[in-house]
């Protein structure tokens, strides 16, 4: 148990996806300015992460080991990763419209989001259980949601401010990135030794 | 546009990393040292050269509505190839580059390029296409890995640098001082190229998904100069 909550927490503050460890980066610069686009993309990362880890990690363990063909992995994921999305697509629109409207718009963005290939990857590649795998999973989701919406109020303050002419736009935001990640810095080894 | 042109644009006027903001993730990832940084870049190139050449052979043969998935199976064999090739003849880079080495398949230069370009072009420019902008993603992961690098570790290549090995910043090679180096260099790209509009900067433009979302990402206004 205690694993789990380590697995957890370090997954939200100390490798971070996004701050720390820089996958997801597309998403977390071009769909963080607003607060409820933040969120509902971040939501449909979280979903999409756990879906796909549930799908990928019995693929590898009960398919593709066995049979040695773990050379495929990197195709055999991004397949069965743009499938699940556009599945899950169908499916929410049939089913549940209304969290369609608020999450469809972003899933199709996911398919190429590095983030989600890279949880499913990092899983396999760190040796994890099942239960371990989605425990990762849901806290990778977690850290890139606390980080969109951190950086989604960071930038709506950066709006109103006076930048120079060559700042404006792209390069303030990274700065404005570098900072927030220096802050999440502040958070290494301080899980290890809550539970130490 | 002569071949020549379309080998420099992808290095200096449609740069992918520093004009079009492309393929970030692994920039600022694998961009703490040099070596790592050519070896992403070389892996990258290959990745495109070879994707290009082969979209752009099939691209009367691939339907229109399947081609994104089409693309993606594509380069993703060609990300297991090189993920080999590494594996076998270079295991320092496998072990330094790691995840992102087959993260390469959702780099978005790379499917923007077969996109934008090797789709609508013959095999011989979408060949030096996919060598000019793999030779520009490698000078910008070049141009940031010398700064993290002689900075932050003092070294360049591993080669101690006299006075700054021993006054080195090693925030610089850390997750902020990416953010940063890299913030500062669109800045400088923005300073001096102020004259050439941006106009295919990071947004819906240069987007392979554009079509799908409709600009509903709001990526489009990131740019606001």
């Amino acid at each position: 148990m205690t694993k789990l909550i380590i697995i957890l927490l370090s997954a939200v503050f100390i490798n971070n996806y996004v701050l720390s460890r820089f996958l997801g980066i597309c998403p977390f610069l071009g769909v963080s300015k607003k607060l409820d686009s933040a969120t509902g993309m971040s939501l449909a990362v979280i979903f999409v992460m756990m879906i796909s880890t549930a799908v990928t990690y019995p693929i590898q363990m009960y398919l593709l080991i066995p049979n040695h063909l773990e050379y495929l992995q990197t195709i055999v994921f991004i397949l069965v990763i743009a499938a699940l999305v556009q599945l899950v697509e169908i499916t929410l629109k049939r089913f549940i419209p209304s969290l369609h409207k608020s999450l469809g718009v972003y899933l199709p963005l996911i398919t190429t989001n590095c983030a989600v290939l890279g949880v499913t990857i990092l899983n396999i590649d760190e040796g994890y259980t099942f239960l371990e795998a989605m425990v990762n999973s849901l806290g990778s989701g977690l850290g890139f949601f606390l980080a969109m919406v951190m950086f989604s109020g960071v930038r709506s303050k950066l709006e109103g401010a006076d930048i120079p002419k060559s700042f404006k736009g792209l390069p303030i935001t990274l700065i404005a990135a570098s900072i927030t990640s220096l802050s999440f810095m502040g958070f290494g080894g301080v899980i290890e030794n809550l539970f130490a | 546009m002569n071949k020549l042109q379309n080998f420099t644009k992808g290095i200096i006027k449609e740069n992918p990393v520093l004009v079009l903001v492309l393929g970030t993730c692994p920039t600022l990832a694998t961009s703490t040292n040099v070596m790592s940084a050519l070896g992403m870049g070389a892996a990258a190139t290959v990745v495109l050269l070879c994707s290009n050449i082969v979209i752009s052979a099939l691209r009367k043969i691939i339907p229109d509505k399947v081609r994104i998935p089409c693309f993606i199976v594509l380069i993703a064999g060609f990300v297991t190839m090189v993920q080999l090739l590494v594996k076998a003849f270079a295991p320092a880079l496998d072990a330094s580059l790691g995840i992102y080495l087959p993260l390469i398949v959702v780099n978005c230069i790379i499917l923007g390029r077969a996109e934008m370009f090797a789709q609508k072009n013959k095999v011989i420019d979408s060949a030096i296409d996919g060598l000019g902008m793999g030779a520009g993603f490698t000078l910008a992961l070049v141009a940031m890995a010398t700064i993290r690098e002689v900075f932050g570790n003092g070294t360049f290549l591993g080669m101690p640098i006299p006075v700054l090995s021993e006054n080195h910043i090693s925030i610089l090679t850390m997750a902020p001082g990416g953010f940063f180096v890299f913030g500062l260099l669109i800045a400088v790209v923005n300073r001096f190229f102020k004259n050439k509009p941006r106009k295919k900067s990071f947004g819906c433009a240069a987007c392979p998904q554009a079509e799908i979302c409709g600009g509903s990402c709001s990526g489009e206004e990131v740019n606001n100069d």
